[in-house]
Formats: C-alpha cells, structure tokens, sequence
C-alpha cells in the first residue's frame, strides 16, 4: 500500500515538474481546456441569474388559489384539505397575505407605495406546484378549485410564465447538451496534448520498457498530467466567469443590477456546482489521458 | 538459467537472423558471444530478454517458458536482467543519477535506498561524482559504464551486455572487463556479445561463436 501510494505520489509531482518546465505550453493548454468549459459555463450562469428574477416561482408550473379576503379559517381549512386530496399535485403551500406583502416589497422595492396605501391589499393564496411536464392536471385543477368555498380566484402561471418555464427548461437542456458535447472537447484537447508529450518522451517510454517498466508505471504520469490540465482548467473557467461577472456589474452599476438580482450581485458558479465540476473535469482529462496512453503506448515496440 | 532449444529468427523481410540455436547458460556463468556484425548476436540477446520473439523454438529463463508468459508479465521478467546497450540508451536531458536511478525508481525503490543504490552502482564503474553530469558532457566510455551502472544498480541475477567495448579505446575496454569480470566472481550470469574477443583474453569465460545464424561449437 505504502509502495503504492509513493508510486502515485511521484507520478504527480512528475506531472507539476512537467508542467513547470513548458510553463508557456501547459498555460496554452489549460487555457483551451478553460475555454471549453466556459460556453456551456457561462450559459448556465446566465441561466440561473434569470431563473433567480422569480425565486419563488421555480420552474415548475403553478396554480395559485386566491382566497376572499374575508374567507374563514374553516374555508381556508377546508381548501388545504382538498388539495391534500389531489393526489396528482407535486406540492402546495400556504402563503399568508403579510407574508405576500413582504415578499413583494422585497422584490419590487415598492414600501413607500405601499406604506401609504395604508393597508395590506393581498389576499391569502395556495400556490400549488405540479410536477415537472404535469401542467394539464393544473388546468383541470383550476376549474375545478375556482368553484370551492372561499376561493375568489384561480390563477394558472400566465402565458409569459410559462413561456420563461420552456426556456429555461430549454436552455437547461442546452446546457446539459453543450457539456456533453464541450466535455467530449476537453478529452480530445487532453488526447491531443498527451498524445505530444508521447511524442517527446519516446525515448524515455522505450528505455523504461526494456529495462521493465509495465505499461502502468509510464501512464500514471500522463493520467495525473491530464486531470490535472483538466482541473486546472476547470478552475480557471469559474475564475474568468467570477471575473466576468464583476465586470458586468461594474459597467451596469449597482442600481442597475440590484433590478435584474435580488441579492444584489450577479449569481456565479455556486461551491456545489464547483464540486461537481472539479471531479468531473478531472475525470474527463484522466480519460482522455487514458484512452491517449493506452492507443499510443501500443505503438512502442522497443527493440 | 537460460535455455534455448531449436531458437529461429526470420524478421518480417524474410532475413534468416538465426538458424536453430541451442545453448544453456547456467547460473554464475560468463558466456562470451563471439561473432562478425550480422553474425545474430544482438538478436540472440534480444531474445534472451524477451525483447523479441523467437519464429521458432523455446526459450526458457529461469524455468520459465517464454512463449507461456503473459505479456503484461514480460516487464516483471525483464527487471531480472541487467541490460547494457551498444548505443548506450541513455536518455540525454536527464543527469547520470536519473538514468542510473531509473530502473529503481520502476520496481518502486524508496528515495533513500535509490540514492544509497546508485551511489554504490556508481563507485564499482568509477563515476562518483559525476552524479549531475548530463551524459553529453561523458565521453563514449564513461556512457558506456553509465549504461553498466544502470544494469547493475538493481543487482539483477542476470547481466546481457551487447558489443560493451564496441568503440572504446583498449584502456576504457580493459575497465569494463574488469567490471564484468568481479560481477562474475560475485556470482552474477554473463551473457556478453562481442566481435573483439581479445580484450576478454585471460579471463574464465565460455566462448560460443556465432556465424550467419548459427552456432559452431
């Protein structure tokens, strides 16, 4: 184990001496592994900036039960009990009118309007979510909810709604679609560079054969070269986005940006995605390494 | 230790290298493999190492038959020989303690050892201290007893030297001679291949000669 473990811990201090002697080589390389990242990177970036104009909304499509504003608790109750019988609804939740009006003055920065208007005018509402694709049993729902007890009004998501629901459902799929494509990129830019680096240490592969290395001991260092190209460039993707980012907000000013995000800043990569991101950039540069390795490696026949 | 029955070698082109070679070396022997180039010397060496493949016959190291072993098993075979190359096979942009430390480093020797190993290798071929030298700044004798340092650092039971003296003058031929020769008085197998058997004058070895292919007794 102890064998084992000092075998790969030399293959990578192998792979950073390598990178360190062709500085300017390694920096190239990476930076194309970056730019690969970085379009289908940038897409959902935007994407979840948009997504996050209507937080409570998600994506899912929604109902939203009314209730008159002078609907008695047991009305109210007697709506949460008829939903809870809708067994075709992903979720629903109460949302108290003052909790309403907090969450609108938060959104739109409207308090003063409201302040003078003197009293709260929101209504008590369910929202009701259905599941994802689910949005015919809402349309039914909401015929059928408008008619209960203390229910003024039922509202589906509105045209425009839903139309941002599809496009950002939409741009989701492109999302996922662009990394397939730009992850298959990444392990061709790896194969490439490994295949190089093949290229140059020939001679070393050759000798080391005849003298009894196996074929793990001289792909290891090529496998640690290329996951580390791949998160190297992984992190600086999310560092050109974060870069980027505050860029945009220093051109569109802070006025401007606390309209189009509620937090007052533009969203970048969140550390869950960077999780997710760091190990699959690395696997996919371990398996361009590996796939380059393993075909060139079968053209070395030292005699 | 080594066996070869009925050995043949025709390369691809349809050049005969060897015709039915039959030889045992055994353990602790100095074998002398005499020949004109072209004679299959190296090619007899290489199949000795598993380096080639025989078109006929069997080979066998150590009990183990060749055809019979995996080619994945084939590096764990070759760390049991020590190999000098006639061209030395020196990797130039690594100093003469990388390459002498190279076959340590793959059968996973610690840092220490491999410095205490090398070292040692380096003192018996009379490099002590050229250590960082790059083997550039060598002349062709000191590459020649590099590449000897290399095939012995791991102390392998089994030395096949290929032409060692080729291009050396008579005083760098006479050390490495003298080299091989206390390798063999400490037990070590010598296969060694030359066309200049005169420097080995006075040292105990088998002579066998080789002439286009095959072997006079």
């Amino acid at each position: 184990m102890k064998a084992w473990l000092r075998e790969h811990v030399l293959a990578l201090r192998d792979s950073l001496v390598r990178m360190g002697r062709t500085p300017l080589a390694s920096l190239l390389s990476i930076l194309v592994v970056a730019l690969a990242l970085l379009l289908p990177a940038m897409l959902h970036v935007a994407l979840k900036n948009l997504a996050a104009l209507a937080p409570d909304r998600g994506t899912d499509p929604q109902l939203t039960l009314y209730l008159r504003p002078d609907a008695a608790d047991a009305e109210r109750l007697g709506v949460e009990a008829a939903l809870r019988r809708q067994t075709a609804i992903a979720r629903f939740r109460f949302v108290p009118k003052d909790a309403a009006l907090a969450e609108l003055e938060k959104a739109t920065g409207l308090e003063s309007v409201v302040t003078e208007l003197g009293r709260n005018p929101l209504p008590d509402a369910f929202v009701v979510t259905a599941a994802p694709g689910n949005a015919r049993i809402l349309e039914s729902l909401q015929s059928e909810a408008g008619k209960w007890p203390g229910v003024e009004y039922a509202q589906l998501d509105s045209l425009w709604a839903r139309q941002v629901d599809a496009a950002l459902r939409a741009g989701r799929l492109l999302v996922l679609l662009l990394a397939a494509v730009l992850g298959i990129a990444l392990a061709a830019v790896t194969f490439n560079t490994i295949r190089l680096q093949i290229l140059n240490r020939r001679e070393e592969i050759e000798v080391s054969k005849l003298i009894g290395a196996t074929n793990a001991f001289i792909r290891r260092p090529f496998l640690y070269f290329g996951a580390l190209q791949a998160l190297l460039g992984a992190w600086l993707a999310w560092a050109l986005i974060e870069g980027a980012l505050r860029l945009i907000e220093a051109q569109m000013g802070q006025a401007a940006v606390a309209l189009v995000s509620p937090g007052a800043a533009l969203l970048g990569p969140g550390l869950p995605e960077i999780l997710l991101a760091t190990p699959v950039a690395g696997a996919l540069g371990w398996s361009g390494a590996w796939l380059s390795v393993a075909f060139h490696l079968r053209q070395f026949d030292p005699k | 230790m080594i066996r070869l029955s009925d050995v043949s070698k025709k390369y691809p082109g349809g050049q005969e290298a060897l015709r039915r070679i039959s030889l045992d070396v055994d353990k602790g022997e100095f074998v002398l493999l005499l020949g004109h180039s072209g004679a299959g010397k190296s090619t007899l060496l290489k199949i000795m190492a598993a380096i080639e493949r025989p078109s006929a016959g069997t080979v066998s190291v150590s009990g183990q038959d060749l055809r019979e072993l995996r080619p994945a098993a084939i590096p764990y075979l070759r760390r049991n020989f020590g190999l000098v190359f006639q061209d030395h096979k020196l990797l130039m942009d690594r100093s003469v303690r990388d390459n002498v430390a190279l076959p340590l480093r793959i059968t996973g020797f610690e840092g220490r050892d491999i410095a205490r190993r090398v070292r040692a290798a380096l003192d018996r071929v009379g490099l002590l201290g050229r250590e960082t030298a790059h083997p550039v700044e060598l002349s062709g004798g000191e590459q020649q007893r590099v590449c000897i340092a290399r095939a012995i650092v791991h102390r392998p039971a089994i030395v096949l030297a290929d032409e060692p003296t080729a291009n050396l003058d008579d005083d760098y031929a006479r050390e490495i001679v003298k080299l091989f020769t206390s390798l063999h008085q400490v037990g070590v197998t010598l296969v060694v291949s030359t066309h200049a058997p005169q420097v080995f004058d006075g040292v105990p070895t088998r002579r066998v000669t080789l002439t286009q292919g095959s072997l006079q007794s």
